[in-house]
């Protein structure tokens, strides 16, 4: 092996898989915090301390969890087809943590700076309601496919306007590069001028995630626990961590196209201090808190609601206001 | 070139073993993720082409959403396999006819293209200067415009139409009227009955 086969083929490959792994790895940590944050501010709002036994202030809680889940047995149910059964949290999961690969949390962070990489997001995002749907089916029971199918209309649903906001936010851009994206909001961030998109696709973000009010697809009052009732210990835990990913990834999807990714609020002294990763994650912490939020404050919507929300009220608004914004750019003679 | 050619042979491969597999597969639904399995293999044969925004769209479309399509039908039909192999020889004939044309026009389409080839003819999926998701819009949206737009005209006749023929009316049909149901208010909803012991309504 001559070492020009090494230099080329080799050691990128070595730098990008340490590259990813190093990126997987701080998620997944950062996972446990989010999660316990998610349950923290809960309890707030109803007047409870929320974990606090594990660690100080409970701050372990997820990570005490997580090792109870992996030691307990899994079971299988007997008429579950096993192969699909097993596969759907592995995909689930391995589908929301691909999708980091490409996103920047600060200038030339990523690990795959792509060109197409607000494309990449959104097929990968797409992609995770197979885990729903063949964990639903593999269950072989009724409630899990019950829900598995709830969840594949509304997730369906919903990307149709995802798409659109996205669009709106591209024409703006000139680009589907995700760095170009956050730099492209240099002087404004685009949630002022898109305000409207912002909250069109906040909403969505919520019922493509499954997060309440839109948690149909396991609700828990109608169908056990939806697609995950005849799931246990690892495989659970898998799809629970591969869920939370996702939510965490639509947190970091709304601070790149509409918060202005790692750019401070203003372009002055004290703000642009502070390194630029730091408003990154504070950014997407204060995206989690709306999640979080949102769990806390709105009941769960009906399903005939859920689907003329999607179908009814944000398709035709995004739908025009795609129009509006090429328009308006077109106009004013600001299309890049 | 090496690593590119192994990834190559990599993708192909599996993507012609999983195309085998969706017809071979016993179970319809196990068709339905190895038809994934190909179309992301596909994915990958586009972007060692260089045409990576093709290679997304192909996902985003055909696996995020077509699949998903076939997947939720697959998944609630309650297939008898044994009724399934009955007509098998009576279809034979027309599928072998169509399996046959296909395979004689993708010969000559396989011909034609590999004389470009020596030619050194053939398009870039990578033109000089801009990406592709530039050159893409550039031939659809601005050479052939109203090709495209015609394209999108028929293809919006064609969903009115398939709506229209498959609508069925009922003489009775339940309608939802959300602002009449958002306009009900507490006094028109509740009445409230005094009723004396021993009486009843």
């Amino acid at each position: 092996m001559d070492s020009a086969f090494f230099d080329s083929y080799i050691w990128p490959a070595l730098v990008v898989t340490l590259h990813s792994l190093a990126v997987i790895l701080a998620l997944l940590v950062s996972l446990a915090f989010f999660m316990l944050a998610d349950r923290k501010i809960w309890a707030a709002a109803q007047l409870r301390k929320g974990p606090t036994v594990v660690g100080p202030f409970g701050l372990l809680q997820s990570f005490a969890d997580i090792a109870k889940y992996l030691f307990k047995e899994i079971i299988i149910p007997t008429t579950a087809n096993k192969p699909v059964f097993l596969l759907a949290p592995f995909v689930t999961m391995f589908l929301a943590l691909s999708a980091w690969a490409v996103i920047p949390v600060n200038e030339g962070w990523a690990v795959a700076d792509i060109n197409v990489g607000i494309l990449y997001i959104f097929a990968i995002s797409s992609l995770g309601v197979y885990g729903v749907i063949m964990g639903g089916w593999a269950s072989n029971s009724k409630y899990p496919f019950l829900g598995a199918l709830r969840s594949a209309a509304q997730m369906v649903s919903y990307e149709v306007s995802i798409g659109l906001v996205i669009i709106t936010v591209l024409l703006c851009v000139g680009s589907l590069n995700l760095t170009d994206i956050v730099l492209a909001q240099k002087t404004v961030w685009f949630a002022v001028p898109l305000f409207p998109m912002f909250v069109v696709f906040f909403v969505s973000a919520l019922a493509e995630t499954n997060r309440p009010p839109f948690d149909l697809p396991e609700a828990e009052s109608e169908l056990v626990s939806g697609f995950m009732t005849e799931y246990s210990s690892t495989p659970y835990v898998v799809f629970m961590i591969g869920e939370l990913a996702n939510i965490v990834l639509m947190c970091a999807m709304m601070t790149i196209l509409f918060l202005g990714g790692w750019l401070p609020p203003v372009d002055i002294a004290p703000f642009n201090w502070v390194p630029g990763p730091v408003w990154f994650i504070l950014k997407m912490g204060f995206m989690f808190f709306m999640f979080a939020m949102m769990k806390v404050i709105v009941p769960r919507y009906r399903y005939d609601q859920l689907m003329r929300l999607g179908w009814k009220v944000f398709l035709p608004i995004s739908l025009i206001y795609v129009v509006l914004v090429a328009g308006f750019l077109q106009y004013f003679d600001m299309a890049s | 070139m090496t690593l590119t050619s192994l990834a190559f042979y990599l993708f192909a491969s599996v993507s012609v073993a999983s195309a085998f597999m969706v017809i071979a597969a016993r179970n319809p639904v196990y068709s339905v993720l190895f038809l994934i399995l190909t179309f992301f293999n596909s994915a990958g044969l586009f972007v060692l082409l260089g045409a990576e925004f093709l290679a997304l769209i192909l996902v985003v479309v055909y696996v995020g959403a077509v699949a998903v399509l076939f997947l939720f039908v697959v998944m609630m039909l309650d297939i008898d396999f044994a009724e399934l192999n009955e007509g098998f020889l009576q279809y034979m004939p027309i599928g072998a006819t169509v399996g046959l044309i296909l395979l004689l026009e993708l010969l000559l389409v396989f011909g034609a293209s590999s004389t470009l080839v020596d030619k050194g003819q053939l398009p870039s999926a990578t033109p000089e200067g801009m990406t592709n998701a530039e050159a893409l819009g550039r031939v659809l949206y601005t050479d052939f415009i109203f090709l495209f737009q015609t394209a999108g005209a028929v293809l919006l006749v064609a969903m009115i139409g398939a709506i229209v023929l498959t609508l069925v009316k009922s003489n009775n049909p339940k309608r939802q009227d959300i602002a009449k149901q958002n306009a009900r208010t507490r006094e028109d909803g509740v009445e409230l009955v005094d009723i004396k012991p021993g009486e009843g309504i």
